[in-house]
């Protein structure tokens, strides 16, 4: 995928932006003082085919529509940018192939954009081998627990320990204190179980029951009646194709008869309609959500940009198409993270591959950022040393087949000691 | 869903039992049928009953054509050899994955279903659709039980499946019957597939489960044979919910595959094995 | 495939300096090849050892195994976990694997082997199947789809560090090099003439007084320890360990390498993967439908050359060719 080297990106009709946003846009672009006209190139690790391809196909817009207001916005150091796509099927070993190939041969200054924990385990070593930048927007708790490497980092989106850390003492204090979970069997949903059980105990609440569904599985009938009759609060996640299917067949367990609260993880309904039909049972139920679907009431001037520029409207879905439902609540992380990019190339004086060690050492630097067009999921808090940023979360209800914000979380609520240092290990 | 399960493998070993060829993009008919439901829904005019319907018919005439044109294209033409077969089926699967992915797109989309109430027990909820897909189902069932017992296309394709060359030496015309029976039984799988979307919403990678379930079916039920397939789909179906309230549904999974291996070494013609 | 030629006669220097050739070739890339296909040759060595122990047990005996996953998973997973939770050094891992390999095959080599056919595709696939479950269910240990990571001290084998370009590509290249050799040997030993007689015909070959049993399942155990010795490889070059590896897919992978390349030819499952990894590659820049392109040259494949590449070569042109 070669694109073809414009000095003037503005009019880049291979990458497709959104011209919705440019209205809004901030200064025309102007690359005339960089000592080299060159573009950056960004490598984008899309999950293009395969099981995550719903998320790839919003990733990839959300990311062009970021690409274009960059430009607009001068670029990175003065230099245009161009983001190269490479499609890595939802595999670790192609995401491995896929990274040396956007580094070695389509010539990349970093790499970003992987989100299937799996995938990013899988590259991780190789970005670190090549060294070179290597940024995650998977929200697993990969890189905080220190598995990876120096070159690994996530600065777009909080990760799952700190999401469920941070959300269970509003559960514990306003849905119930006995809880039963419902997770699949893999390490996401284990991560899940661990840490909001730590956390439910800590509030001095209860875990009756954990109820671990295998990933293969496309029917959940059967897993229901495990759930205990004193459960207060039923905790969800599922992530894949048979989401929905999870959801209806739950709604048709419970029917319209007395159920406990039921508290989910977004991520069972991702690219999903709330109000499509089976889901009436959801009337009333809670959500933990990266970022709120449904642009609400108090939404400024930075959602109302974001959601032009990358073409969703005030639901959630496609501008062009209702039906398409965005996966809003993690597309943001492509958005930020590209921010990210620019300032710490920006800090780093960036220049070119030599420079990468000193743009991975701007990026550790960073401690906060503001909410703002360029982070517009909200305040965050960054820390070097874990390679992690921390963020608001939000807990929504769904009132009339919308979701509605109704809490959101302190930065603070979802922070746990450090469990590795990067900045001590060598490049 | 022993029900829909049941369907699908009855498919596979039709196309098994008269043909001889395992069919890997088994799987991928029934993805097709349940895509082209969702096609044949949105695009009805009415209420969800009269898409329904009109998938019902449509997708497994739509996925029988499609079937029989691969067979005739590739299948004939590599003389049916088994392991031929395989690798141009892998072929097809990833062929037909991808033109699902490109016109359909990577997201799970629903289907509404054609009546919506439901059974209630005080602590437990029964959907009345899964009712009536368990009927359904059981009927097709029992068309192709007639079918194939009672008709002269019936009396062709066991003539076929028994010997080919004496077959044809009675003037059957058995490539006819071959891209038939390839065609029904994706036609089944398609029809299952129509079935199940209202539950289980439409998915280009959907493919995946129900082909190693059905196989899983033919095997314990007895390769090519239809009554020890409807049997172990049943027990299978049944049983699958049984075992995982011992143990960790993952643990049950295990052992549901080493059973299933046992069972071909030490019982090949099925558990239920008197051959059809 | 019907009938492929069989490649027991003509037993010539030509055909070991051919291969010899190959080694040469490949030991002479790695100062020319740009960095990106120095790397992707390394992988596809790696894989094409899985491939040759594909084809040992497919190509020459026989078997269509749907399984190999098991066994390519059994090496990654004895070496990986054998250096993160058992504290072996790198080296002795790898022999791990290697034996993990063989004694996988082994052992449904045991039970599988009662059967033939289709019926040994399908209980090869649940074995395999049920390999991959296990690997999820033992998630504490194996971190399950998500799998784990092996640093770079623990892919030092003697003293080599496995990480960097040279050693990476020197190791696989020795393990390419030992795979070809052992199964030249193999080809035209004693055993290797009986292993080809069980394929093309085994009513006789036990009536030659041997026990098709027993051959199957030696070449069966000595396919697993290729497969285990490519997946301890595969975890200590690329330091990756993960569920994905124990899939029906990389079942299926050594099987399209070997007929693409030509089963029953030494080198075919190295030309095998060399074209599928560059067909996948360079269609995924071309085009978002690079499955579409994998599918239709499968078919093509089948229909235009069923022996693959060299296995329709030697039919035409080099009929000596092991």
């Amino acid at each position: 995928m070669t694109l073809p080297k414009l000095i003037q990106p503005t009019r880049r009709g291979v990458l497709g932006g959104l011209a919705a946003g440019g209205a809004l846009a901030l200064s025309p672009a102007r690359f005339a003082s960089a000592q080299s006209a060159a573009p950056i190139r960004l490598g984008f690790q899309l999950h293009r085919t395969g099981i995550g391809a719903a998320y790839g196909r919003w990733y990839e817009r959300t990311t062009q529509a970021a690409v274009k207001v960059l430009n607009e916005a001068g670029g990175i150091n003065g230099r245009p940018v161009e983001v190269i796509f490479e499609d890595d099927g939802t595999d670790p070993r192609r995401g491995a192939e896929v990274v040396e190939k956007l580094a070695t041969r389509s010539g990349c200054d970093v790499i970003f954009g992987a989100l299937f924990s799996h995938v990013v385990i899988g590259s991780a070593p190789r970005a670190g081998e090549l060294k070179i930048p290597y940024l995650v927007c998977s929200e697993g708790f990969h890189v905080a627990s220190g598995m990876l490497n120096r070159w690994t980092l996530q600065p777009g989106i909080t990760d799952v320990r700190a999401q469920v850390s941070s959300m269970a003492p509003w559960v514990t204090a306003n849905l119930g204190r006995k809880v039963t979970m419902l997770f699949p069997d893999y390490a996401f949903g284990h991560d899940h179980r661990d840490y909001f059980s730590a956390a439910v105990a800590a509030q001095g609440g209860e875990v009756l029951e954990l109820v671990a569904i295998p990933p293969t599985e496309t029917s959940f009938t059967r897993y229901f009646p495990r759930i205990p009759r004193a459960t207060e609060v039923l905790y969800h996640v599922m992530v894949g194709p048979a989401v929905l299917t999870f959801v209806k067949e739950l709604g048709e367990f419970y029917g319209s008869g007395g159920r406990p609260q039921i508290f989910g993880f977004v991520d069972s309904l991702e690219a999903v309609d709330t109000a499509s039909p089976g889901l009436e049972f959801l009337e009333g139920t809670h959500f933990w959500e990266g970022h709120c679907r449904v642009k609400q009431a108090d939404a400024g001037e930075h959602e109302a940009f974001y959601r032009a520029a990358v073409g969703v409207d005030d639901n959630g879905a496609s501008v062009t198409d209702a039906r398409d439902v965005s996966t809003y609540a993690h597309m943001f992380s492509c958005w930020e993270t590209l921010f990210v990019i620019r300032d710490a190339m920006a800090a780093a004086g960036y220049q070119g591959p030599a420079d990468r060690q000193r743009f991975v050492e701007a990026v550790e630097a960073i401690t906060a950022m503001a909410h703002s067009r360029e982070h517009v999921q909200g305040d965050k808090l960054f820390n070097g040393r874990t390679h992690q940023v921390f963020g608001h979360q939000f807990i929504s209800r769904v009132d009339g087949g919308r979701l509605t914000r109704v809490h959101t979380t302190a930065i603070e609520d979802g922070l746990y000691p450090d469990a590795v240092d990067y900045t001590s290990m060598s490049f | 869903m022993a029900a829909v399960l049941a369907l699908t493998a009855v498919g596979l070993s039709l196309v098994f039992g008269v043909m001889r060829v395992v069919n890997v993009a088994h799987g991928e008919f029934f993805m097709l049928g349940a895509v082209t439901a969702w096609f044949v829904a949105t695009h009805v005019p009415g209420p969800p009953w009269a898409g329904f319907l009109a998938a019902l018919v449509i997708c497994p005439l739509v996925v029988g054509a499609v079937a029989a044109a691969a067979d005739m294209a590739v299948l004939k033409r590599l003389n049916y050899d088994p392991e031929a077969t395989i690798v141009a089926t892998i072929g097809l699967l990833y062929i037909l994955q991808q033109t699902a992915l490109t016109v359909y797109g990577p997201e799970a989309r629903p289907v509404p279903a054609p009546f919506a109430w439901s059974i209630r027990l005080p602590w437990f909820g029964w959907s009345g659709y899964k009712l009536a897909v368990i009927a359904a189902a059981a009927a097709i069932l029992l068309g192709v039980w007639l079918l194939l017992t009672r008709t002269r296309a019936g009396l062709v394709m066991r003539a076929t499946q028994v010997d080919r060359e004496t077959a044809r030496a009675f003037g059957i015309d058995t490539d006819r019957v071959y891209a038939g029976v390839f065609a029904l039984g994706a036609a089944l799988a398609a029809m299952a597939a129509v079935l199940i979307v209202p539950i289980q919403q439409a998915h280009y990678l959907m493919g995946h489960d129900p082909l190693l379930l059905s196989f899983v079916v033919v095997i314990i039920g007895g390769l090519g044979s239809l009554r020890g397939t409807l049997v172990a789909a049943l027990v299978i179906g049944l049983s699958d919910g049984v075992i995982s309230v011992f143990f960790s549904p993952t643990l049950a999974k295990i052992l549901a595959t080493l059973f299933v291996a046992g069972v071909l070494v030490f019982r090949p013609q099925g558990l239920f094995g008197a051959r059809a | 495939m019907t009938g492929a030629a069989t490649g027991a006669g003509g037993v010539g220097g030509r055909d070991l300096a051919l291969h010899l050739a190959v080694l040469a070739a490949l030991l002479a890339l790695q100062f020319v090849l740009p960095a990106y296909h120095h790397t992707n040759l390394a992988r596809i060595m790696v894989l094409a050892v899985f491939a040759m122990g594909y084809n040992i047990a497919f190509g020459y005996t026989g078997l269509l195994s749907l399984g190999h996953a098991l066994f390519f998973a059994a090496g990654l997973y004895a070496t990986g976990l054998g250096i993160v939770h058992g504290s072996l050094a790198p080296g002795i891992a790898a022999v791990a694997g290697l034996l993990a390999g063989g004694a996988a095959a082994a052992a449904v080599g045991l039970l599988a082997l009662r059967t033939a056919g289709v019926s040994f595709m399908i209980v090869t696939l649940m074995f395999a199947q049920a390999g991959f479950l296990v690997v999820l269910y033992f998630g504490g240990w194996t971190r399950g789809d998500e799998g784990f990571v092996l640093q770079g001290a623990q892919r030092l084998v003697f003293g080599l560090d496995l990480s960097q370009p040279g050693p990476r590509y020197g190791a696989a290249l020795a393990l390419f090099a030992a795979a070809v050799l052992v199964n030249l040997v193999l080809v035209r030993s004693r055993f290797g003439r009986v292993m080809l007689a069980m394929r093309e015909n085994a009513e006789r070959a036990r009536m030659l007084g041997y026990d098709p049993f027993a051959v199957k399942l030696v070449a069966l155990a000595v396919s697993g320890l290729y497969a285990g010795a490519a997946g301890a490889a595969y975890a200590l070059l690329f330091g990756y360990v993960g569920a994905s590896f124990a899939s029906i897919q990389y079942s299926i992978l050594p099987l399209l390498y070997v007929l693409l390349g030509g089963a029953g030819v030494v080198l075919g499952p190295f030309l095998g993967a060399l074209v599928m990894f560059y067909l996948i590659d360079l269609s995924s820049s071309l085009t978002s439908a690079h499955l579409m392109v994998v599918g239709a040259a499968l078919l093509a494949l089948v229909l235009f050359a069923p022996q693959g590449i060299l296995g329709t070569l030697r039919a035409r042109l080099l009929p000596w060719l092991a």
